[in-house]
């Protein structure tokens, strides 16, 4: 059978293109939401007293926003990107994917409008109510018949190793998303989980260890198999090992959601169970970090004048060190100290601003001038700046919660002779202040260097003329 | 059949067919194929 797709003798880079724009401006908004809520925990007036306004309906906004919105873009921007360069084929169904950026966009709005209006399942990372559950569903299915299309109309034989991570991560995402958002509707916008008690609590975490490690691993390290490759200009450090850890990956990471769920209803068994695979997980998490950092061995001199490529390596060492604190957090004697406090927001952070957000900067920053036909981007002074912005941001923004995180666990569980709590819970408040006020800081020059890439990116795009890229011809590659 | 020795049989499949992943990986007539691969990225333009 003819696909039309395999005709073309250029590539689908449209989609391409309007993903990595919105990613960029999803990213400042999901991040200036993120300084807002920041500051609202220093000075909680900055809540103006509104309902729409309030942490509680911001918080949500700003998870769904830098990791649906910013995040999303980019794996989609990237996912189309490389298995149309891998496969040597245009993009499977054009329309199709035409609407998965649409129809995410109509996601995002619809997640921007119904979350500070309140309306909410209560599910972290889930948030979103049943009409928009659907609408997700239907752009990921299509994201799924357009990428597994394009593989499978490929020209090439083998299947490169970036492609297996989207692809792990888009089959993934489905399946928790729909077993998550079973639910049933008793009106508009509100629902109830197919799921009760214990059982819920199971079910949603499962969905949200593994959005971390399907949505937020193995897709940006299908990022990272291209990218850090392509900008080192050398080939991946070793083949075999990516194999390995992919299906290592895929065998531990389903099981060590109960983790989140230490000294809970959950039966012991269960957690103590999760705890053995999250300490599993820590060989195939470092054997990405491995492969990614060893193919500079011999390139590492690049670092010091590609900024772009600075960007990529850190995100590693970032992954590498917030791999091996999660872990060690989800051991539950390290749990019944960190659970609840900062310390796990400043482990997300370590995870998100450091590895998903700087590799995914690090990628655009790579597409974006091919994408809309210039050699480089606009600035490359401005890819320097950025680069510091966000890693002392990064820096300031985990040590001060990790400090403060510590500190509430360890007053929270300080009790007197008489064996009274030695501390109130407010007490615990007040001490972070300080730490609160040196991680908004953070927030701020990580945001700060987002702006100036939306500027830079902006003037890359504008004035240009896309250039078609055009597929090498079969005889090329056989 | 009792749904334990199916648990059992899935944890024990899984887990042979990860070291057989792992040793086919590895081995020495699938290198040069893997040289090959690792190399896809390069060959598009």
């Amino acid at each position: 059978m003819q696909y039309s797709n395999t005709q073309a003798t250029t590539y689908n880079d449209t989609v391409v293109r309007q993903f990595s724009i919105m990613a960029v401006v999803w990213g400042v908004v999901g991040m200036l939401v993120g300084v807002i809520i920041a500051a609202q925990l220093v000075w909680p007036e900055l809540n103006f007293g509104l309902p729409w306004t309030s942490f509680g309906r911001l918080r949500p906004l700003h998870t769904n926003a830098v990791i649906f919105a910013f995040g999303g873009c980019t794996l989609f921007a990237t996912s189309y990107y490389v298995v149309q360069r891998t496969c040597h084929v245009s993009l499977f169904y054009s329309k199709l994917a035409s609407f998965t950026f649409w129809g995410w966009q109509a996601v995002i709005v619809a997640a921007a409008i119904s979350l500070p209006l309140g309306y909410t399942t209560g599910k972290e990372y889930a948030e979103l109510e049943w009409p928009i559950d659907i609408l997700i569903a239907l752009v990921w299915i299509s994201y799924a018949i357009v990428f597994f299309g394009t593989i499978g109309t490929r020209k090439v034989k083998h299947i490169y190793v970036a492609n297996w991570f989207f692809g792990a991560f888009i089959l993934a995402v489905a399946l928790l998303h729909i077993v998550n958002s079973a639910e049933m509707p008793v009106g508009f916008m509100k629902s109830y989980s197919a799921y009760a008690g214990v059982q819920d609590a199971m079910v949603q975490w499962w969905y949200g260890h593994n959005a971390v490690g399907f949505f937020l691993t193995a897709g940006f390290l299908g990022i990272m198999y291209y990218f850090v490759p392509k900008q080192a200009e050398r080939p991946v450090y070793s083949y075999s090992l990516s194999i390995v850890h992919f299906w290592a990956l895929i065998f531990t990471y389903m099981w060590a959601g109960p983790h989140h769920l230490h000294y809970t209803a959950l039966p012991d068994w269960t957690q103590s169970l999760g705890m053995v695979f999250s300490l599993i997980l820590l060989a195939p998490s470092w054997g990405g970090m491995i492969n990614g950092m060893m193919t500079m061995s011999g390139a590492w001199h690049k670092l010091r004048t590609d900024p772009i490529l600075r960007f990529l390596i850190v995100s590693l060492s970032f992954y590498g060190m917030s791999t091996f604190e999660g872990p060690m957090m989800a051991i539950k004697t390290v749990n019944s100290l960190s659970h609840y406090t900062d310390w796990t927001v400043g482990h997300v952070h370590s995870g998100a601003l450091g590895w998903v957000g700087l590799v995914s900067m690090g990628a655009l920053y790579y597409l974006v001038p091919r994408l809309f036909g210039k050699k480089q981007m606009h600035s490359m002074q401005a890819i320097e700046l950025h680069f510091w912005l966000a890693t002392v941001g990064i820096v300031l923004y985990i040590a001060a919660l990790w400090i403060a995180g510590v500190m509430e666990g360890l007053m929270w569980r300080a009790i007197n002779a008489d064996g009274t709590l030695a501390y109130t819970f407010v007490e615990s408040v007040k001490a972070k202040q300080p730490y609160y006020m040196i991680r908004l800081l953070g927030g701020v020059l990580y945001l700060s260097g987002m702006v100036i890439m939306l500027w830079n990116v902006l003037k890359t795009a504008t004035n240009c003329k896309p250039a078609l890229a055009s597929i090498p011809p079969v005889a090329a590659h056989t | 059949m009792d749904v334990n020795l199916l648990r059992v049989l899935v944890t024990t499949v899984s887990f042979i067919l990860f070291v057989g992943i792992v040793v086919w990986a590895w081995r020495k007539r699938n290198t040069t194929e893997f040289k090959e691969a690792a190399n896809l990225p390069f060959n598009e333009d």
